[in-house]
C-alpha cells in the first residue's frame, strides 16, 4: 500500500480532555513528520471525543477502507506512527486501540455501548457542517417541516419517552406540548448548557463533538411549539464548546438550515448562544431564565412555568444539551425505534460521564435499564488495581451514594431514586476505600452551600448549618447527638427549599448517613477516620525500612514537625504536623504514609 | 453630595463605548456588557461598574448585584496568569487539595489571592469537566490533567514563572 495511492487521513481527537492530554502537540508532531515529499499527500483533520478520555490523545488513521486508532500518542511516537504506518503501511499494533479485527478493551467497551446522543462523537469534524449532513444530518428537520405537523412531532417525541436528561426525568414530550399549548405568538426555545455538577461532562463533549445534533433538535422543537428564536446557555469555562457552537451556527445559518425561511419553507429559527457567567444555580431553568435577562441568577417560585410564562414573559421550552441530541435520532428512526431500548418508564439511552477509581474512566453511553454493576464493571473496567469498590455517587451534589452492596440496582428513574440516589445529568464518580464517605458529603455541601443564590432561607441557612456540622465531624469534633440534628436539617432543607438546588443538596449527606452512618459514628465515637482522609483523625508517619535520611521532607516542613539527622530515618511529631501533605511530595523514596 | 474620592484616574473609560454601543438596544445584555468590560480591563473597575449603569440607565446597586453575583466577575485586578486548580468530585477524589496545597506553597499566595507583583492569582473553580484527566488545572486558557505533586511544581516553574 503506497501513500500516494490511497492518501490517507490522519484525525486527532481534539476535545478539551484531548486537548489538556497534549492533542496540539502531537498534531504539530504530524504536522512537522509529514513535511518530507514521501508522505505530503496525507490529511490531517480534527474530530471531537470519542468517550475514550483514559486513552487521550488518541489518534485515527484512515486508509482506504480500514481504520485505526492510537491511544496515549504522545509527540516522541508520532516519527514511528509516519514511517511506519503512513509510509510502510503496517499499523503499529501495540500501540492501537481500537483496529480491523483488533480485539481490545476498548472495542469491548465500545461494544457494550448503545450510542445514539453520541453516534457522531469523536468520528466526524465539529467543525464542518458536511460531515454532519453527511451522516445524514438535517434529513430529520427537512422531513418534519416538509411533511409533519406540530402534533405529530409532539406526539412522536411523547411516545418515544425520551424524558428530560438534565436531572429531573421529566416527559420531554409533555414539556413541549405545554410549550406549543400555550397561548402567544412569541416564543422561545432554551438549551440549558450551564453542566455545572461537577464530575459531569456529558454536555461538553457533546457540544464539543457533534454542535449540529444539538442545534437540529432544537430547530425540530422550535417548529413543534412554534418559536422562531432560541438560545444556548453555555457555561464560560466551555470556551471550545462555545466556538464551536458559534462555528455550527454559522455554517448551518449559511446553508439555510437555521435562520429565516429555512430550506424554503417559511419558517424561521435563529439561535444565539449567550454565555454563562458561573453559577451553578443556573442550571435551575427560572435561574436560567433571569440570567438570560441580564439579573442575578436567582430562581423564582414556579407555577407559572417557564412553557407559559418564560423568557421575558413569553412562553419558553427549556431542555437540556443531551434531550435535544436525541431528538433528530428519534425523528429519523422512529418512536418505537427509540422506546424499544431501555426499560420500564426509563427509555432510551444514557449518556454518563465515568470517572473517580475505575480503570477506563470516560464517557459512556449505555441503554438504560442496565445495573449500576454492569457500568462500573464491564464498561467501566472496575476499580483500579482491582481494589473492592466502595460506592458510587450519581447525579453529583444533587445525588446520592450508592453502596456497593447495591450495584445490581438498574439505572432507572424509579429505581435510583428508591435506594437515595438519581440519574441525574450523568456525573458518576466511582470510589474506593481511600475515599471517606463523610468528608464526601462535607464536599458536596460545601459546594451547593457555596452555590446556594441565598434567596430563600432554608437553603442559604440549612446548607450552612449542616456544613458546618459535617465539618465538625471530620475535625474530630462532632458531638454525640451531630446526626441527629444532621437529619433534621437535612429534611427541613430539603422540603422547605424554593428550587432544586435546596431540595437536593441534603442527597450527599442523606445517602451516606443511610449506608455508611458507621462512618459518622466513627468519626464522633473514635476519633476515627477509616480511610484516613480527614486532617485531624489522620497523621502522617515514615517507614523507617524506606526513609534513607536525604532531609528533603524536613527541609520543606512548614512547621518544623520533622526531626533525624542525616543518613538516619527521620520522625514526624503528630502534634506539630498540620497534615499538609508537603513532605510527602518531597521524598524521593515515597517513604511518608498517611495512617 | 457626597463626591467619591476613591476614583481611579488611569482608568480609561473610553474603551467603554463600543461596548455599551453594541448592545445599547438589547435591555438583557448586562452580563455580555461585563464579560466584555472585564476582557478589556482584565476585572471590573469601580468607575467602570459606575459608567455602565449610567449609561445603560440602572442603579448602581444593579450592576453591583449582577457583578457580584457570579463568580466570573472579578472586582480586583488579576494576576497576569490565572492558576484554576479544579475542586470537582472526581478531581477531589484525587488529591485536588494536596495540589492546591503544593500550588499555595510555590506561589506564595492563598487561593483566591494574587501574587504582590501581579504575576499570578490563585483560583480554585468547581469543575472544568475534564474529570477523566483528574486533577487537573488550568494556566491561562491550558488545561494540564494528571497531575502530582512534582509535576504541579513543574508546571508553576514552565508556565507562571515564564509568565507563558
Amino acid at each position: 500500500m503506497s501513500v500516494a495511492a490511497s492518501s490517507p487521513r490522519v484525525i486527532v481527537g481534539m476535545g478539551s480532555c484531548g486537548i489538556a492530554a497534549g492533542a496540539y502537540d502531537v498534531e504539530a508532531a504530524f504536522q512537522e513528520a509529514l513535511k518530507s515529499d514521501t508522505a505530503a499527500t496525507v490529511e490531517m483533520g480534527r474530530t471531537g471525543c470519542m468517550g475514550l478520555c483514559y486513552r487521550e490523545v488518541m489518534v485515527e488513521v484512515r486508509d482506504g477502507d480500514t481504520t485505526s486508532v492510537y491511544g496515549d500518542v504522545t509527540p516522541e511516537r508520532v516519527p514511528e506512527i509516519v514511517e511506519k504506518h503512513l509510509i510502510g503501511g503496517e499499523p503499529i499494533r501495540e500501540w492501537l486501540v481500537l483496529g480491523d479485527e483488533l480485539e481490545s478493551t476498548e472495542s469491548e467497551l465500545l461494544g457494550k455501548q448503545t450510542r445514539i446522543v453520541l453516534r457522531n462523537c469523536g468520528h466526524i469534524d465539529p467543525e464542518n457542517i458536511d460531515d454532519y449532513i453527511a451522516t445524514g444530518g438535517y434529513e430529520a428537520l427537512r422531513a418534519v417541516i416538509a411533511g409533519k405537523t406540530s402534533d405529530e412531532v409532539i406526539e412522536t417525541v411523547k411516545t418515544s419517552g425520551l424524558r428530560g436528561r438534565g436531572g429531573a426525568g421529566f416527559s420531554t414530550g409533555m414539556k413541549w406540548q405545554f410549550a406549543a399549548a400555550a397561548p402567544g405568538d412569541k416564543k422561545y426555545v432554551v438549551c440549558n448548557a450551564d453542566e455545572g455538577d461537577p464530575g459531569a461532562f456529558m454536555d461538553r463533549s457533546v457540544l464539543e463533538s457533534d454542535p449540529h445534533s444539538v442545534l437540529e433538535g432544537m430547530a425540530i422543537c422550535a417548529y413543534a411549539i412554534g418559536s422562531d428564536e432560541g438560545y444556548i446557555y453555555c457555561r464560560a469555562e466551555y470556551p471550545l464548546a462555545i466556538k464551536r457552537l458559534n462555528i455550527a451556527i454559522k455554517q448551518a445559518e449559511e446553508r439555510g438550515l437555521l435562520g429565516k425561511n429555512i430550506m424554503g419553507s417559511g419558517f424561521d429559527f435563529t439561535i444565539h448562544v449567550k454565555e454563562g457567567a458561573g453559577a451553578f444555580v443556573c442550571g435551575e431553568e427560572t435561574a436560567l431564565i433571569a440570567s438570560l435577562e441580564g439579573q442575578r441568577g436567582m430562581p423564582r417560585v414556579r407555577p407559572p412555568f417557564p412553557a407559559t410564562s418564560g423568557l421575558w414573559g413569553k412562553p419558553t421550552n427549556i431542555n437540556n444539551v443531551e434531550t435535544f441530541a436525541n431528538v433528530a435520532w428519534i425523528m429519523r428512526n422512529g418512536a418505537e425505534a427509540y422506546s424499544a431500548i431501555g426499560s420500564g418508564t426509563s427509555k432510551g439511552t444514557k449518556v454518563f460521564a465515568l470517572t473517580g477509581k475505575v480503570k477506563r474512566s470516560g464517557l459512556v453511553e449505555v441503554p438504560m435499564g442496565m445495573t449500576l454493576r454492569e457500568l462500573i464493571f464491564d464498561v467501566a473496567g472496575g476499580i483500579i488495581d482491582d481494589k473492592p469498590a466502595k460506592a458510587v455517587q450519581m447525579g453529583g451534589p444533587s445525588g446520592g451514594c450508592v453502596p456497593e452492596s447495591l450495584f445490581d440496582t438498574p439505572i432507572e428513574y424509579e429505581a435510583l431514586q428508591e435506594v437515595g440516589a438519581i440519574v441525574g445529568s450523568g456525573g458518576v464518580v466511582v470510589v474506593d476505600e481511600s475515599t471517606c464517605m463523610v468528608d464526601l458529603a462535607r464536599f458536596f455541601l460545601s459546594f451547593t452551600q457555596d452555590e446556594s443564590c441565598g434567596k430563600c432561607v432554608p437553603c442559604r441557612v440549612g446548607t450552612k448549618r449542616m456544613l458546618e456540622i459535617l465539618t465538625r465531624i471530620t475535625e474530630g469534633e462532632g458531638a454525640e447527638d451531630d446526626i441527629e440534628t444532621l437529619e433534621r436539617l437535612a429534611g427541613t432543607v430539603s422540603k422547605a427549599s424554593l428550587c432544586a438546588l435546596g431540595g437536593t443538596a441534603p442527597n450527599p449527606a442523606l445517602t451516606t448517613l443511610r449506608y455508611f452512618r458507621h462512618e459518622y459514628e466513627e468519626h464522633i465515637a473514635e476519633k476515627r477516620c477509616r480511610a484516613a482522609q480527614c486532617n485531624a483523625l489522620s497523621t502522617y508517619v515514615i517507614v523507617p525500612e524506606l526513609c534513607k535520611g536525604c532531609l528533603a521532607c524536613k527541609k520543606f516542613c512548614p512547621t518544623n514537625a520533622i526531626s533525624g539527622e542525616p543518613k538516619e530515618p527521620h520522625v514526624i511529631d503528630p502534634d506539630k504536623c498540620i497534615r499538609c501533605g508537603a513532605c510527602v511530595s518531597h521524598c524521593p523514596t515515597d517513604a511518608i504514609v498517611r495512617v | 453630595m457626597h463626591e467619591c474620592t476613591c476614583s481611579d484616574p488611569t482608568i480609561d473609560l473610553s474603551a467603554l463605548d463600543p461596548i455599551l454601543e453594541a448592545h445599547k438596544d438589547n435591555p438583557g445584555a448586562l452580563i455580555p456588557v461585563l464579560q466584555e468590560t472585564q476582557a478589556v480591563y482584565g476585572y471590573l473597575p469601580e468607575e467602570a461598574i459606575r459608567e455602565v449603569a449610567r449609561r445603560r440607565n440602572v442603579p448602581v446597586s444593579t450592576v453591583y448585584g449582577v457583578a457580584t453575583f457570579y463568580t466570573q466577575f472579578r472586582l480586583k485586578p488579576q494576576g497576569k496568569m490565572v492558576v484554576k486548580v479544579c475542586h470537582g468530585t472526581a478531581c477531589h477524589v484525587a488529591g485536588a487539595t494536596e495540589i492546591t496545597n503544593v500550588l499555595e506553597e510555590e506561589l506564595g499566595i492563598p487561593a483566591g489571592e494574587t501574587t504582590e507583583d501581579l504575576s499570578a492569582t490563585l483560583e480554585t473553580v468547581a469543575c472544568l469537566g475534564c474529570c477523566s484527566l483528574a486533577p487537573v488545572v488550568m494556566i491561562g486558557d491550558q488545561t494540564f490533567g494528571r497531575l502530582d505533586p512534582a509535576s504541579t511544581r513543574k508546571l508553576v516553574k514552565k508556565h507562571v514563572r515564564s509568565g507563558k
